[in-house]
C-alpha cells in the first residue's frame, strides 16, 4: 500500500467563495428595525352597564374624524396640521381662560414646588370608514404634542433638553405633570359605507 | 533635493492581498449575524412604504416578545379566492376575526409566563384600510387582554 502524498489544497479560491457568501447575505439582509407609536389599549370594563362619568365640558378635548377623513375638533372643522399646536393648549391649559381645562395643584416627588397640573382628556373618536393612514397621523400628533410638552417639563424642572434623556425617577415625575390621557370612545359608524 | 530622489528609485511593490479573505469572511460574519431572515411570507400586499408615517416612533424592543398582525389586500395571486377587501394574516396564513383570540393565547403560550405582561401586538396595517377591520382587531385584542399594542409605522422623513 503506497502512500499517496497527499497534496496542500488551494485555497486561492477561498476569497471567491466568501465573497459569493457576502453577497448573498448582502442581498438578504434586512436592517429595518420595527418601528411604530406604542399604546395601551384599556381593559374591557367587567360590568355591562357603565355608567358615563360625569366630565366637566371644558375637561373635554374631542376629536372626531369622519369617513372621509375630516377632522372636527370640539366641533369645529379643523386641518391635521393644526392639531398639534390646539391640543398643547388644551393639555397645558390656561388658569386664566375658563375654556380650558381645570387645574389641579399637586406635589409630585422630586419636585419641589406644587404643580398645576390639568385635567383635560382628549378623546379620540373615528368613523369605521375612516383610513388608517389618518388614523395614525391624528394619533401622531396627539403623541407628539405630549412629547413636546414633556420636553418642555425635562428643561423646566431637571435642566436636561429632552425627556427620554431624564433618569426612571425623573420620567415618572414628567409622566405625572403631563400625564397621556388619550381615550378612545367605542366605533361608530355614522358614515355610510364600511 | 534628497527627499525626492529617494521616492523615485523606489519600485512599485503589489499589494499583498493574502488577507482578503480574512477582511472578506469578517464583513461575511457580520452580515450573517446581523441578518434577520423574514419568518412569514406576506400574503397581503404590504410593503415598507404602505406602513403609515410617524414622527414619534418609538423601536420595537424584545422582538421574541411581539406578534404581528397584518392587515392588507390580498396579493394578487389570493385575490381570486380572497377578493380585493382588505384581510387579516397572522403567522403566514388568512385568518379570521375570531381566529384573533387564539393566536393571541397560543403566542402566550409559547411564552415564559414572567414574560407575558411584556408582550406587545404589533398591527402592521397597510395605510389605506378602513378603520373598521382595524377596530374590529383591537376589541378582540382587548377581549384577549392584550393590552400592549403597537401601530407599526414608518418613520416621516
Amino acid at each position: 500500500m503506497a502512500k499517496r502524498e497527499v497534496g496542500e489544497i488551494n485555497a486561492g479560491s477561498m476569497a471567491d467563495i466568501a465573497f459569493l457568501l457576502l453577497i448573498f447575505f448582502l442581498v438578504t439582509t434586512t436592517m429595518d428595525v420595527d418601528t411604530g407609536i406604542a399604546r395601551q389599549l384599556p381593559p374591557i370594563p367587567e360590568k355591562k352597564d357603565i355608567t358615563d362619568i360625569e366630565i366637566n365640558k371644558r375637561n373635554v378635548f374631542i376629536v372626531l374624524i369622519n369617513a372621509q377623513d375630516r377632522l372636527l375638533v370640539n366641533g369645529k372643522l379643523m386641518n391635521v396640521e393644526d392639531l398639534r399646536e390646539k391640543a398643547i393648549e388644551f393639555i397645558k391649559s390656561d388658569p386664566n381662560n375658563p375654556n380650558l381645562p381645570e387645574l389641579e395643584e399637586v406635589k409630585i416627588d422630586g419636585i419641589n414646588k406644587p404643580v398645576y397640573v390639568g385635567k383635560g382628556v382628549i378623546s379620540l373618536q373615528n368613523d369605521r370608514g375612516t383610513t388608517y393612514g389618518r388614523y395614525i397621523e391624528v394619533q401622531n400628533e396627539l403623541v407628539a404634542a405630549y412629547n413636546i410638552l414633556r420636553d418642555e417639563a425635562a428643561m423646566e424642572y431637571f435642566g436636561k433638553e429632552k425627556y427620554d434623556k431624564l433618569d426612571e425617577k425623573q420620567q415618572e415625575a414628567v409622566r405625572k405633570i403631563y400625564p397621556q390621557r388619550i381615550s378612545e370612545a367605542e366605533p361608530k359608524n355614522v358614515g355610510g359605507k364600511k | 533635493m534628497a527627499k525626492f530622489n529617494r521616492k523615485k528609485k523606489k519600485a512599485s511593490v503589489g499589494i499583498s492581498t493574502a488577507s482578503l479573505p480574512d477582511i472578506v469572511f469578517m464583513i461575511l460574519f457580520f452580515f450573517m449575524v446581523t441578518t434577520v431572515m423574514r419568518e412569514v411570507e406576506l400574503k397581503i400586499e404590504l410593503t415598507n412604504s404602505d406602513l403609515p408615517d410617524a414622527t414619534e416612533i418609538k423601536k420595537l424592543e424584545k422582538k421574541s416578545l411581539v406578534s404581528y398582525i397584518y392587515v392588507g389586500k390580498p396579493r394578487k395571486n389570493f385575490q381570486r379566492m380572497y377578493g380585493t377587501e382588505p384581510r387579516i394574516q397572522l403567522n403566514s396564513a388568512f385568518a379570521e376575526l375570531s381566529d384573533i383570540y387564539e393566536y393571541i393565547l397560543a403566542e402566550r403560550a409559547q411564552r415564559d409566563e414572567a414574560e407575558v405582561p411584556y408582550m406587545t401586538t404589533s398591527l402592521k396595517v397597510h395605510k389605506d384600510t378602513k378603520m373598521g377591520i382595524v377596530t374590529d382587531i383591537k376589541q378582540e385584542l382587548r377581549k384577549a387582554s392584550a393590552l400592549k399594542i403597537n401601530y407599526s409605522a414608518r418613520k416621516e422623513i
